[in-house]
This record gives structure tokens, C-alpha cells and sequence, in this order.
């Protein structure tokens, strides 16, 4: 995580929310202005006010770095103005909304890469997200709320913050403001009342924001106490005698196909590789002698590996006739201990020639766990 | 793609319906109990709620003050200069609640600061959280704070990690009957700071702050647990189908000849890795010879040891138990083993580990190798 370069990198400090509204942005700014008067120099490198005004209240007061105006279409949006942030060069910049996407013509496509600029620039940054901006919950999300999350940013950026702070507020609490008309102009607020703001989806998401954020506090005590080997027993965690648990280090091994579940196998695979501390590999299965349709689908195939590499998981190509039997003597030969499958519910997967690929690759690898990875589409009807 | 069905997900549990009569009962004519949890002093929680009675008072709710902490900050004294207090009843060992006096004024909403108190000898009642029962009984909305070292489960693991010694808690169960409650989170720096410690970089960069943010790690799981609960009741109360995968659940499914130690030992890290929950099940095989019975209790009682429920389950059809169980529990991810003997059975439907990846729909299955390498 440590860059090497003329100046150590700025860290990194995210409030993290359920929802619009619960109030990441104002304590950031609540916290900035307390900052500045402890006499830090901090700046606002980008705020988004949503029109709520009690919030740009706050802003007043801290120095703001005026927006770059971006023509898309005939029109103007505003982007953070990266360079006048890396000129100005402040102690620490706030930059709200680390999922944004920029606007076509823009610098970077994503925000997150802004931030990744200033860091390097040993700008200290302060951010906010949503819990359902993290790439790989967003199958998660999905099942438990319906939505398909476009904006989202790599695990690894969240965790390079040194610091995660939960913004919490009760559901109810959110919808009344919600209605005051305090976090979107009133014909907004129909819309998010059947998406995100409807039933059980608030309380499932906020409980997921309060668990990934001692999931993020957990991780750093561990990395903590691995520098220095900190002393007193570990209590949160019930391990029974503090000691590493980890005698054996699990190696993923994630299958890419061209099958759409492949995304989603990828973002799993990612999850569980972090929580288990575990390398994580990808691996392709290319024929020797590529159908006509194998030859269409290696565009898709390559998408798949941009993906995984995006999310910083190590990739391999291979060649073989034999997919099962090729990434099953791919995990032994390279000690892999899990390997990640998605399963193919077609009924007429079976009329097929080489059949159920998962269930041939279960089949064979019995000296290994396999994973299947389920299909985490939300049911219908509620 | 429509999940097949939910077997008897509608079948009655007599636990959840209790809960249920519990959850009206404690209705209370409407009167909410709100409870701000933090997992130190400094973190803000009296600002955090004084400040929410003062937006409520100005919006025209009836908020009365009925306990503030002896020493505040200045901020808080202001919000406090704001809204009617009735002042705490002097005794020779200690204060208590003016319980005639908030009653007579009975306000929309009453503020207790701090929710763990004894109160002293010859009171109404012993505790204070036992007065605010008794507020919420009489229509009277409370607002309160608590620290997580004053919850009675978590008190010997606090002390544990910072060495501090209380008596004055409150039972975990009464926290999980709040209408609502928010934890007040800040960074474990920030905190220090205002407990006048000199502000360090953010991150953990001391010994302080690493048992701070232990506390912080267990006050957030303990949050998510009871917004856990709140999921769960709104699912029964709107008769909606279970939400699948805030946490993790891990089922693991042992058989007499599965390797189901190592099994057992990979749920255990997973739990702990993910902060998850483990069950452990066993559906009964009547021809189940008395050496593997007593394979599999042994197997059970490990399961208890590390931390997982255990449970053995009677059906004549193993999968569609297993998969019911899943549904029921809300299964992330099934253990089970590679099969190593064909039954005759397995030779009629085919697979059976094949056959419950194919019925799972929505969950992980992770199959075993047979092989006893622990």
C-alpha cells in the first residue's frame, strides 16, 4: 500500500453510509470545520450539495477549489478540478461522493481515480460512500434490493483507507427526512421510495454497512497488531488461544468463462479471498481449436479478465480441450486450496456436448474444495 | 428466476411468535424507546442525542430533560440551555430519576442521560432502565445513551480490554427491545482527542487506540445483531420472503463418513472471518450402524465447541431437509463432503452433492474432499 516516491502518500478517510440522507456528507464537513480550527489546512476539493441547503451551510466557511466546468453534450457539469487541488496543495482535501462518474471528456473516468492522484500527491483525502458502491457486494445488493448498482469502486480502494467511519441513523429517521423534502426535490422522492428507500431494503442495508464497517475496523487491528505485535488477547473475535489462524494459506482459484454469471463469480471469489486473508488467481481455459462461437465469445472472455484484473486478482490463460480437466490439474499443480465455479442453471445445459462444467469440474477436483457460487438473482415478487 | 418454493416457511416458530406477543405488548400506547450506543466516552452520544430532543422540541414535540451526566462539555451545555429539564432527585448515596415529577408533567419524550444507573437504596426501582420501562409504560417516549462497557454480556470483555470496572449495567434483552437505535461512531483518534489525548494520525497508531477500536469492532457487531433483529421482525410482520446475505451464514452438513472435522474447523474460521454464524446439521440415517452414532455426536459436540449451533434434523429426504434448513436460517454458503460410496439410492436420483447444488438456488455450496487431511 506504501508508494514510493518524493512524498509519503496522503491517507485516506471514508465516511461510509446506507443511503442518501443519513448524513455522511455534513459530519465529514462538521468534522473538517472543527478541523480548520484546530488550524489544519483543509480544503473542499469537491462537494455535492443535492440541493440540501443546511449542508452547503456547513460548507461556508472552508475554503473551497472552484469546479472545472466540463461541456458533455451542450451542456455543463461540474467535476472536481484535480489539478487546482494538486496546486493548491492542502494538508487534506474533502472530495464528496468517492463512486461518482465523471463526465464524459474528463481527465479520469471515476472519481476514485482523482482521489488516487491526490493521494499519491501526499494529499490527505476525505470521502464518502454508500455501502452498495462496493464492488464486491454489488451481487449482494442486488439480491437483497433488486438494484443493479452501476457506480461502484474496487475493494481495494476502501481498503486502502486508514480510516472508515459508519454514518448511522435509523431508518425512520431517514424516510422522515426523506418526506421533509431534505434529501431529494420532491419528484425525486417518489422514485426513491420504490427502490432503495422501500421496505426492508434500508434496515438490510444499513445492517451491512455496520458489519463491513467492523469488518474495516477488524482489518486494520490486524494489520496493526502484525507490525507490532500488539499484546493483549483478541476479544471481538472469540479466536480461542490469539494465535494466527491461518496455518494454512488458502489460494483461490476463480474459473472465467464467457457465461454472464462470470461477474458475478469474480466479485464473490474477490469477496471471500479478502476475508480469508487468501491469494486469489483467475483462471481461462482457452480450446486449441476455437469453435466459431468460442472465437466470438474471447471479447467477452477478455472483459472478464480486464475485470478481475481491475480488482487486482492475478490472471492466467491456459490452453486445452479439456476445461474441466485443465483448471483441476491447474489447482493442484499450483496449491490451490478453493476453486471458484458459477453453476449453469440452463435445463438444456444437458443437451450440450460437454455438459454441466461446474458439475464436471466438482466431479473430478475431489481432492480439492470446490465452490459453487450460486446465482444471486433476487427472487420475483415483492 | 423464481426460486423454486420455500418449503413450510410459513410452519410457526413458538419462539418468534412469543417474540411477536413480546413486540405488541411492548408497543407501549405508542411510546418509543431510542437508545444512542457508543463504545466510549468521548464519542459524542449526549451531543448526538440532546441535539436531536432540541430539533425535536424545535419542530414542536414536547421534550423534557430527566437526566444529564454531572460534567459536559460545552457544546452539550448549550443544547441543554435549550429545552425544560426536571432535575434528578438528590439522595445520600446518589441521584435518581424524579419519577413523580416526569410522570405529573408526563412529556411526549424524555431524556435519561446516561441509561445505566443504580439507583439509590429505598427507590422505586432498582435501575434505572427499569424507570424508563416504567416511563415507556406511561405513554412517555424515551431518549437514552449507553456505553457498551454498561451492557451486562459485554462487561467482563470490555474490562478485559481496557481494564475499567463497572456495576451499573443494563441486560443486553433490553437494549434488543429499543424501537430504535443508533450507534455513534466515530474514529477511535477523534475520540482520544476529546478525552484530551493528543490527536494522532487517522488509523490505528497506538496501543490506546488499538483497544479503543476493539470496542468499536464489538459496538458495531453488536449494532448490526440488533438491526439484524429488526430486519427479521419486519420480515415477519410484513409477511415478506427472508432477506438473503446481510451476514454470513455458514451451514455445514456432516455424515458419519464425511470428513467432517476439518469441515467443522473450516466453518469455525469462516464464521470468525466473516463475523458470521455457524450451523452445524445431521440429518438422521435410521440405518446408521451405533459406531457411527457415536461418530456423530462426537462430531456435534466439537461443533459446540466452536461455536455453532448443532442440530440433527429427521427426513427421509436429505436434501430438500438441508435446503428447507438453508432457507429457514438464512444460509449464505452449505458445506458438505464429496461422497464416497454410491448408495443404491444415489445410483437411482443421481449425485447427491450434484443434486443439492442444483436445488440450492441463492446460496454458495462448497463440497469437501473426502480425503482426512486436517
Amino acid at each position: 500500500m506504501s508508494e514510493t516516491g518524493t512524498c509519503p502518500r496522503g491517507s485516506l478517510k471514508i465516511y461510509l453510509g446506507y443511503a442518501a440522507g443519513v448524513g455522511k456528507t455534513f459530519q465529514m464537513l462538521e468534522e473538517a470545520r472543527s478541523a480548520k480550527q484546530r488550524g489544519v489546512d483543509i480544503v473542499i476539493g469537491y462537494i455535492e450539495p443535492h440541493a440540501r441547503p443546511d449542508t452547503i451551510a456547513q460548507a461556508l466557511g472552508l475554503e473551497s477549489i472552484p469546479c472545472r466546468a466540463i461541456e458533455y453534450r451542450d451542456r455543463y457539469f461540474s467535476e472536481m478540478d484535480s489539478d487546482a487541488v494538486l496546486r493548491r496543495k492542502p494538508q487534506i482535501a474533502v472530495v464528496d461522493e468517492l463512486a461518482h462518474t465523471n463526465i464524459p471528456g474528463s481527465q479520469r473516468t471515476k472519481r476514485w481515480e482523482d482521489v488516487q492522484i491526490l493521494l499519491d500527491a501526499g494529499i490527505e483525502v476525505w470521502t464518502t460512500m454508500n455501502v452498495q458502491h462496493i464492488e464486491s457486494l454489488n451481487d449482494q445488493i442486488w439480491q437483497i434490493t433488486g438494484i443493479r448498482v452501476q457506480e461502484t469502486v474496487p475493494d481495494w480502494v476502501v481498503r486502502q483507507a486508514a480510516e472508515i467511519v459508519a454514518i448511522d441513523v435509523t431508518p425512520e429517521a431517514l424516510l422522515n427526512r426523506l418526506k421533509r423534502g431534505a434529501i431529494y426535490k420532491p419528484e425525486v422522492v417518489q422514485k426513491a421510495l420504490s427502490g432503495f428507500f422501500k421496505g426492508a431494503n434500508l434496515v438490510a442495508l444499513r445492517e451491512l454497512t455496520l458489519r463491513q464497517a467492523a469488518h474495516e475496523v477488524d482489518h486494520r487491528q490486524t494489520a496493526f497488531d502484525e507490525t507490532t505485535g500488539f499484546p493483549v488477547p483478541r476479544i471481538a473475535n472469540t479466536r480461542p488461544d490469539n494465535q494466527p489462524d491461518d496455518q494454512t494459506q488458502e489460494r483461490i482459484l476463480i474459473h472465467i468463462t464467457a457465461a454472464a454469471s462470470t461477474a458475478m463469480l469474480i466479485r464473490r471469489g474477490r469477496r471471500v479471498a479478502d476475508y480469508l486473508h487468501a491469494d486469489c488467481i483467475a483462471l481461462v481455459v482457452q480450446k486449441r481449436t476455437p469453435s466459431e462461437r468460442q472465437r466470438k465469445e474471447s471479447a467477452v472472455i477478455e472483459k472478464h479478465l480486464r475485470f478481475a484484473r481491475s480488482l487486482r486478482i492475478e490472471t492466467r490463460v491456459i490452453e486445452s480441450d479439456d476445461s474441466a480437466e485443465a483448471v483441476v490439474e491447474f489447482a493442484r499443480r499450483n496449491q490451490i486450496t478453493q476453486i471458484f465455479v458459477a453453476h449453469s442453471r440452463k435445463r438444456f445445459s444437458k443437451l450440450f456436448l460437454r455438459g454441466n462444467l461446474a458439475e464436471s469440474i466438482v466431479r473430478r477436483a475431489n481432492d480439492l474444495q470446490v465452490t459453487v457460487v450460486a446465482d444471486r438473482t433476487r427472487r420475483q415478487a415483492f | 428466476m423464481a426460486r423454486t418454493r420455500i418449503p413450510e416457511l410459513s410452519r410457526p416458530d413458538p419462539e418468534r411468535l412469543l417474540k411477536q406477543v413480546q413486540a405488541e405488548e411492548n408497543k407501549r400506547w405508542g411510546a418509543r424507546l431510542k437508545i444512542f450506543l457508543g463504545y466510549s466516552t468521548g464519542v459524542g452520544k449526549s451531543y448526538r442525542m440532546l441535539d436531536e430532543a432540541r430539533r425535536r422540541h424545535e419542530r414542536g414535540e414536547d421534550v423534557v430533560v430527566g437526566a444529564v451526566q454531572d460534567r459536559q462539555p460545552e457544546d452539550v451545555q448549550v443544547l441543554l440551555s435549550k429545552l425544560e429539564s426536571v432535575p434528578l432527585l438528590p439522595a445520600p448515596e446518589g441521584q435518581s430519576l424524579d419519577m413523580d415529577a416526569i410522570l405529573r408533567r408526563h412529556p411526549q419524550i424524555c431524556v435519561i442521560d446516561p441509561l445505566a444507573a443504580r439507583n439509590p437504596a429505598g427507590s422505586r426501582n432498582a435501575h434505572r432502565w427499569e424507570d424508563v420501562q416504567e416511563l415507556l409504560r406511561d405513554g412517555i417516549s424515551v431518549l437514552t445513551s449507553v456505553n457498551l462497557l454498561h451492557v451486562e454480556e459485554y462487561r467482563e470483555k470490555v474490562q478485559a480490554i481496557t481494564g475499567k470496572e463497572t456495576s451499573e449495567t443494563i441486560p443486553k434483552s433490553f437494549l434488543l427491545t429499543a424501537d430504535d437505535i443508533v450507534i455513534v461512531d466515530v474514529p477511535t483518534d477523534l475520540c482520544l482527542s476529546r478525552l484530551g489525548e493528543k490527536l494522532t494520525a487517522t488509523g490505528i497508531s497506538n496501543t490506546q487506540e488499538r483497544k479503543l477500536s476493539e470496542l468499536r469492532e464489538l459496538t458495531l457487531l453488536l449494532t448490526a445483531e440488533v438491526v439484524d433483529a429488526q430486519l427479521e421482525s419486519y420480515v415477519q410482520t410484513h409477511g415478506i420472503e427472508p432477506v438473503f446475505g446481510t451476514q454470513e451464514r455458514f451451514l455445514v452438513c456432516i455424515t458419519p463418513s464425511s470428513n467432517s472435522l476439518s469441515m467443522i474447523e473450516s466453518g469455525r474460521r469462516n464464521k470468525e472471518r466473516f463475523q458470521g454464524e455457524l450451523y452445524v446439521i445431521y440429518v438422521r440415517d435410521p440405518a446408521a450402524s451405533a459406531e457411527d452414532v457415536t461418530k456423530i455426536d462426537a462430531y456435534l459436540d466439537t461443533a459446540k465447541e466452536a461455536g455453532a449451533v448443532p442440530e440433527v434434523l429427521e427426513s427421509d429426504n436429505p436434501i430438500s431437509a438441508i435446503v428447507e434448513f438453508a432457507y429457514q436460517k438464512r444460509i449464505t454458503q452449505i458445506f458438505v463432503g464429496h461422497r464416497s460410496k454410491e448408495t443404491w439410492r444415489d445410483k437411482l436420483l443421481g449425485d447427491p452433492v450434484l443434486r443439492l447444488i442444483r436445488s440450492a438456488e441463492g446460496i454458495d455450496v462448497r463440497v469437501f474432499p473426502e480425503s482426512t487431511i486436517l
